[in-house]
């Protein structure tokens, strides 16, 4: 332990620890600004600054480890005169439109000017403005926003290795833009949004579509139905500033029929019809053993990983379709013919916790039903957004159950949310589908939790499977690459399956969560989660009496030529260099 | 793009270029620590750094092609226009700035029809700035090629430049 007294009070710390934290357990909140809780600091900003008794200059205390003896001031005259000034040194070169910028009132750069007390703007204001990149389907940047913190493009780079923004050309020309500048639509960007989710300003956002949905909700020609996915009845509530990870699955119900919805349903009825089609599918390659290990597929910005990244993995993906798109397509096709709605005048909205979503639903391939299969997908913030221009406050909302022949889910649909969870669901019903007996733990822990890659071993009747489960790309790469050596080396793979969420923590670490999140409110949605699973009635995907009834109405059994048709995709070969498919394409079998 | 009256053997001898660029890379396969390097061997054989250049040199040491595209643009030595046949430098030191560089390179600019870093359509110049040659006492100073010129104002750039053919 070092002993190090900070403005007079004496704290004691392990060695190591940076003076910004020794400082917080003194009681001392230093202010910060592109420091984040989940990166490694990088000293960009200067903000945090102090002085230490004997040591020249000033010190960046998120970077500087404290030491034995040391005294540390955080607030002296030199110290908040050079925080004012750097802070109106980024202010003289950011685009001051708080009103009608996206993060007006969560913007941490405004939050910081209002701590500093920053009431005079010294510097002339840096006038020329840079295009916005309105490229992608799923992300805008606003390189007029931009501070130059790097925090997404340590995300990019460190957690996600797509690489896809980096810091470009040096000095006062610095920006974060991708290879050539052509745009995050032309580049290897997998829309995961982690990089929204982590710009303290308002730089980085999704490409809304707000707009649309209140069109379609507006015309009465129109029968809007809406899906929301597992993460976002832990995480809309946040939006409503209740505590992280509150469940509100009634409540999201009931306030997205007050917006006007004509049937309010849900993703996890659709989650649940995954597992009965993936787990047929997983059955199918164990007897034949070709094409193992089995890899999932319900994750977009793992999918455009995959593609771009480790398309000779192709042949092990899952053809089946996320639970988002198969919800899209049973919406224009089985709950069309069911409630006798001509499928033209039906809008298929999403609401999820993802920025890549927006880029899935307008894959062209999507598009089975006729239509486009899902027609506008909204992430959390969205959708919280949305409620509060309708005067709708979730917290006083009632608990609403879902619509009826889309809305029933079971608790193995609910936990897809978490990482670990697709796979969990896999093996409650993939056990029952092997043996015709149920399992009786249904808990499986080892695939839980947040460590990096986990693994299990599931014994189905004397038959030994081992599974794996990665979450963010960067583990999903370490994963990959052992897999593909091995398969390399005698064509077999220790693993049979697969999960691979691309953002940290699954769904509810997605880019489409509620700004300011990190992992402490990440790991408390998925224990959300697996507390709503233990609540239900019916915790297996192929108990859902609604997933039954879609069988045996409509498509007949899993993975039988209708259900491959509607519920079953493939996948393209990608660039690495602009993210576009290759000339050279193949569909996967 | 290239209008019918322009000769394309840039392209011609570019394409040439390849199989050796193929070979420089391959003496540095999957080392990233080498990418400096090997960029600059790429740029004395080419010239600059096309987007094909880039890209080829980004999978050959295993590299996203971005780490590689702010390395390039990070370091001024690195072109990612093609370089004109001869060089013309302006210098922007203290003291030929003080006595007008400014000027004769907005001129210079303007009778060129390109920008610092630009090359002109026909290949023949390309415009750059340095920041101090040492010959102060002629400022302002002007480089073209290997040759220094002083006392350059912005009546007589032009006619020392287009002494260059």
């Amino acid at each position: 332990m070092i002993k190090t007294k900070i403005n007079n009070v004496d704290v004691e710390t392990p060695e190591g620890t940076s003076i910004l934290w020794a400082a917080r357990k003194a009681g001392f909140n230093i202010p910060t600004l592109c420091q984040h809780p989940d990166l490694v600091p990088g000293g960009q900003c200067g903000i945090c600054v102090v002085e230490i008794e004997g040591v020249p200059g000033l010190k960046r205390s998120c970077m500087t480890p404290v030491g034995e003896g040391f005294t540390v001031r955080t607030h002296t005259q030199r110290v908040m005169t050079v925080r004012k000034q750097l802070v109106e040194l980024i202010l003289s070169n950011h685009d001051t439109d708080c009103l009608t910028c996206i993060k007006n009132n969560s913007c941490e750069l405004q939050k910081l000017a209002a701590t500093l007390g920053v009431d005079t703007l010294e510097y002339p204001k840096f006038e020329e403005k840079l295009p916005i990149d309105k490229t992608s389907v799923s992300i805008v940047r606003d390189p007029n926003k931009c501070i130059l913190c790097g925090r997404c493009t340590q995300v990019c780079s460190d957690i996600q290795t797509v690489n896809a923004l980096a810091i470009n050309n040096r000095g006062c020309d610095t920006v974060i833009t991708t290879a050539f500048d052509a745009g995050l639509g032309n580049s290897v960007c997998i829309n995961c949004g982690q990089c929204v989710v982590h710009c303290p300003v308002g730089a980085l956002y999704e490409n809304s579509q707000i707009e649309q949905v209140w069109e379609a909700l507006h015309d009465p020609d129109k029968f809007v139905v809406v899906q929301e996915a597992p993460a976002v009845r832990v995480m809309l509530g946040e939006e409503f500033g209740m505590p992280p990870g509150s469940l509100v699955s009634g409540k999201m119900h009931a306030a997205l029929r007050r917006l006007n919805f004509d049937a309010v349903l849900d993703t996890n009825f659709a989650a649940d019809l995954t597992i009965m089609e993936e787990g047929t599918e997983l059955l199918s390659r164990l007897t034949s053993g070709k094409n193992l290990p089995l890899i999932t597929s319900c994750s977009p910005g793992w999918i455009k990983f995959m593609e771009t990244f480790y398309h000779d993995m192709i042949p092990h993906m899952s053809t089946a379709k996320s639970p988002q798109q198969m919800f899209g397509t049973l919406s224009k096709t089985y709950y069309a013919q069911q409630k006798g709605i001509p499928p033209e005048k039906i809008v298929s909205v999403s609401i999820m916790p993802c920025t890549a979503k927006k880029f899935e639903c307008q894959r062209p391939e999507m598009n089975i039903s006729g239509y486009q299969d899902v027609d506008y997908v909204l992430t959390t913030r969205e959708i919280g957004r949305m409620m509060r221009e309708a005067g709708i406050d979730l917290k006083e909302m009632p608990d609403e159950p879902a619509d009826d022949i889309m809305g029933d889910y079971t608790g193995a649909g609910t936990i897809f949310g978490a990482t670990g969870g697709v796979m969990e669901a896999a093996i409650r019903s993939a056990y029952f589908l092997v043996t015709g007996r149920e399992l009786e733990n249904l808990d499986v822990i080892p695939v839980r939790g947040l460590k990096g890659i986990k693994e299990a071993e599931i014994d189905i009747d004397g038959t030994k499977v081992k599974v794996a489960v990665a979450h963010s790309c960067g583990k999903a790469r370490e994963l990959m690459d052992k897999v593909a050596a091995q398969l390399e080396k005698d064509g077999k793979c220790e693993y049979q399956f697969i999960e691979v969420m691309a953002c940290p923590g699954g769904c509810v670490g997605g880019g489409g969560q509620s700004w300011g999140s990190n992992m402490a409110k990440r790991a408390r949605r998925g224990e959300s989660l697996y507390e709503e699973d233990k609540l239900m009635p019916h915790r297996r995907s192929h108990e859902n009496p609604s997933v039954q009834a879609v069988y045996e109405k409509f498509l007949g059994k899993p993975n039988s030529e209708k259900s491959h048709k509607l519920l079953h995709t493939h996948y393209y070969k990608r660039s690495t260099v602009d993210g576009k498919v290759l000339p050279e394409n193949k569909i996967s079998e | 793009m290239a209008a019918e009256n322009q000769c394309n053997c840039v392209q011609t001898q570019e394409e040439d270029l390849y199989p050796r660029l193929n070979e420089i890379i391959g003496e540095h396969k999957g080392k990233p620590e080498d990418l400096i390097m090997v960029l600059h061997k790429a740029q004395n054989l080419f010239g600059y750094l096309p987007k094909k250049v880039q890209e080829m040199v980004a999978e050959g040491l295993n590299m996203s092609i971005n780490e590689v595209y702010g390395v390039i643009t990070f370091y001024n030595f690195f072109s990612t226009v093609p370089q004109g046949k001869h060089s013309v430098k302006v210098c922007l030191g203290t003291a030929c700035y003080v006595r007008g560089s400014q000027k004769v390179l907005e001129k210079t600019e303007k009778a060129l029809g390109i920008k610092v870093g630009g090359t002109t359509d026909d290949r023949r110049y390309s415009l750059g700035v340095v920041r101090c040659i040492g010959a102060c006492g002629l400022a302002p100073a002007m480089l073209v090629d290997e040759d220094v010129y002083g006392r350059v104002k912005t009546t007589n750039a032009m006619e020392i430049i287009e002494k260059y053919e």
